[in-house]
């Protein structure tokens, strides 16, 4: 019998459970290292709470009553779960509080476009320690965990969600035009930038600018050239850039446009690429107003992996399953005695395992198409 | 290979596949084949591939094609609708001019069998390719449509009398006149773009960057901006 399960949803089975298990492993390993402790929260949270802060476009999307006829909703991210934990249970404690998450989070899909519903997440948030230094250690532990999967070719494209709002103020942007321009960026529509300028009669060298600068991206010299209108948010990457490790810094390709689509973003904000994958494989930034939504106003900074992604990219990378422990094992001969791969490793070369039954008849399924359509 | 930088490029067949291979002539490639062999689908040599326009924005969304053209009809289409709902994953770099059409409203010559539908029903019956860009249209002027989705020759649906108007792309009105349809409202002009993937944008930067700046320098005529303006279709009616 085949028992539908919705779009966007699915079940993940023993081979891949080992592989995801290997990299959330892996990554709850360098999280630790770097003093952040794991955290749950309910999947469920009142509607009104979350609301307190401004999700935009990752707003929840599935809504529940409960038995009392409040209106609960499925997290659509963990960051504003971990404002509320932090106002909550933490009010007293002295910051920089360490976190970090492996949680799923649900998010509306459209139909036939491949999106998940529900997502697996990897993350950090470090809360009360401001820029430049808190960026700089979210963006370390970032590169540690992410060289610790054994993925090599990712970037992390790093921008500041105040540049382009301080570049309009200083244009002097009339205030009406201001949001349908930011709108045409989040969209990455310059041809829709372009026009909305010209609608709002902006031209000559404003109008330059307001084009041109968000499409800068590269290394170090994209700050150096910036113009005179962005220096206080370019001065700050730059700051978050001298406090970066070598490899890390060399990991970092800075983006003027950079705009991601959650809306409580303030600061630098990061989105990381690799080029097995034609999407983000997670990102993150700076949220210095969200903790004082829910309790004491604390600078903050996180971020969040797409662990599907992570793995479909190191996947892409190695092409072949089942390498990507080999892998991890031959790039860093130092990380074999991590317990989780030992485990892991242990269990692949297991004969016992070959023999399981239900093994093989997966196994025996997957290799068979056609057998499994007929079932 | 270095006429692209190397990069991937999506070029949809169709109306647009002429202005396109020009396009991709005029920055130095070796666009012979391409013109020649019309059933091929992959041209790695030249870093080529083709398709119909509406799936151009799927292939360079996920990263299978670093760059491609394709109308903005497409992209509107295909666009998110609603907050929250997240539209393709893509840039918009550069609007290339050629490919110019208009999406309209048209419905049969004389009285306006929609305006009438409207007004005694209550709601008019629209048919068309495009079902989100007709819906947002008719929502955001205030009129209750019930958009029928048909896949080709849209301007059969109101000469059968299965619905009132029509919301489809038209260049020139020729097809629409033969058919004694109308336009009675003009939605949005919309030529051929240029999207990139947004991995792509950032990891081959110099590449995408390059490509736009050799793009805006080429002359006019070669990014189509020599084509004449759309005549005036609401003229016409």
């Amino acid at each position: 019998m085949i028992h539908p399960i919705p779009s966007g949803t699915r079940d993940v089975l023993p081979e891949e459970t080992r592989e995801v298990r290997a990299i959330t492993d892996t990554l709850r390993a360098v999280f630790e290292r770097h003093g952040y402790g794991e955290v749950y929260t309910p999947a469920l949270e009142y509607e009104s709470v979350l609301q307190r802060a401004d999700m935009a476009d990752a707003r929840p999307a599935y809504r529940v009553f409960d038995e009392s006829g409040a209106v609960l909703v499925l997290r659509s991210d963990m960051t504003v779960p971990i404002a509320r934990v932090v106002a909550t249970r933490y009010a007293s404690s002295d910051p920089p509080l360490r976190f970090c998450y492996f949680a799923h989070c649900y998010r509306g899909v459209r139909p036939q476009r491949g999106q998940p519903r529900e997502l697996l997440q990897a993350g950090i948030e470090l809360v009360g320690s401001p820029a430049p230094h808190g960026t700089a250690e979210a963006l370390t532990v970032l590169c540690h965990a992410l060289d610790a999967t054994g993925l090599k070719s990712y970037r992390v494209g790093l921008g500041d969600a105040s540049l382009f709002p301080a570049l309009m103020a200083s244009l002097r942007v009339p205030e009406h035009a201001r949001a349908q321009l930011l709108h045409a960026l989040a969209l990455r529509d310059f041809v829709g930038l372009e026009l909305s300028l010209s609608e709002a009669g902006i031209a000559g060298e404003a109008a330059a600018l307001l084009l041109e600068v968000p499409q800068r991206r590269g290394g170090p010299e994209v700050l150096a050239d910036a113009p005179a209108q962005a220096q206080e948010a370019v001065t700050g990457l730059r700051r978050v850039h001298e406090l970066l490790d070598p490899a890390v810094a060399a990991r970092v390709i800075f983006d003027l446009g950079l705009v991601r689509h959650i809306g409580y973003y303030t600061g630098a904000v990061f989105d990381v690429y690799d080029p097995a994958l034609g999407a983000p494989i997670g990102g993150g930034g700076r949220y210095d107003e969200l903790l004082a939504r829910f309790g004491p106003s604390l600078p903050a900074v996180g971020f969040a992996l797409g662990v599907d992604r992570l793995h479909m990219a190191l996947a892409g990378e190695e092409r072949g399953t089942g390498a990507l422990l080999a892998r991890a094992r031959a790039q860093e001969p130092e990380r074999v005695a991590e317990p989780a791969l030992v485990a892991d490793s242990a269990l692949e070369a297991d004969p016992a395992r070959e023999a399981d039954p239900a093994l093989v008849a997966d196994s025996a399924r997957e290799a068979d198409p056609a057998r499994e359509a007929e079932l | 290979m270095s006429a692209t930088g190397g990069l991937t490029i999506a070029v949809p067949r169709g109306a647009l596949f002429d202005g396109t291979v020009d396009l991709l002539a005029a920055l130095g490639l070796d666009t012979g084949e391409l013109r020649a062999n019309d059933r091929k689908l992959l041209f790695e040599d030249i870093g080529v591939i083709t398709m119909r326009p509406s799936d151009v924005p799927t292939y360079v969304e996920a990263g299978a094609a670093d760059l491609g053209v394709t109308g903005k009809d497409v992209l509107l289409e295909q666009a998110a609708q609603l907050p929250g709902e997240g539209g393709r994953e893509v840039y918009e770099l550069l609007d290339l001019g050629y490919g110019r059409c208009t999406m309209v409203l048209a419905s049969e010559a004389g009285p306006d069998p929609a305006v009438e539908a409207l007004r005694r029903l209550g709601v008019m019956r629209v048919a068309t390719k495009y079902p989100r860009i007709a819906a947002r249209h008719l929502e955001q002027t205030g009129r209750q449509a019930e958009i029928v989705e048909v896949k080709g020759s849209v301007e059969l649906a109101p000469l059968t009398g299965m619905v009132e108007a029509i919301v489809d792309l038209t260049a020139t009105g020729t097809t629409l006149r033969e058919n004694n349809l109308v336009v009675r409202e003009r939605i949005v002009v919309c030529t051929a773009r240029l999207i990139a993937n947004p991995v792509a944008h950032k990891l081959k930067a110099a590449a995408v960057d390059d490509l736009l700046a050799r793009l805006r320098e080429l002359p006019a005529a070669a990014r189509g901006r020599g084509a004449p303006e759309t005549p005036d279709l609401l003229a016409s009616a």
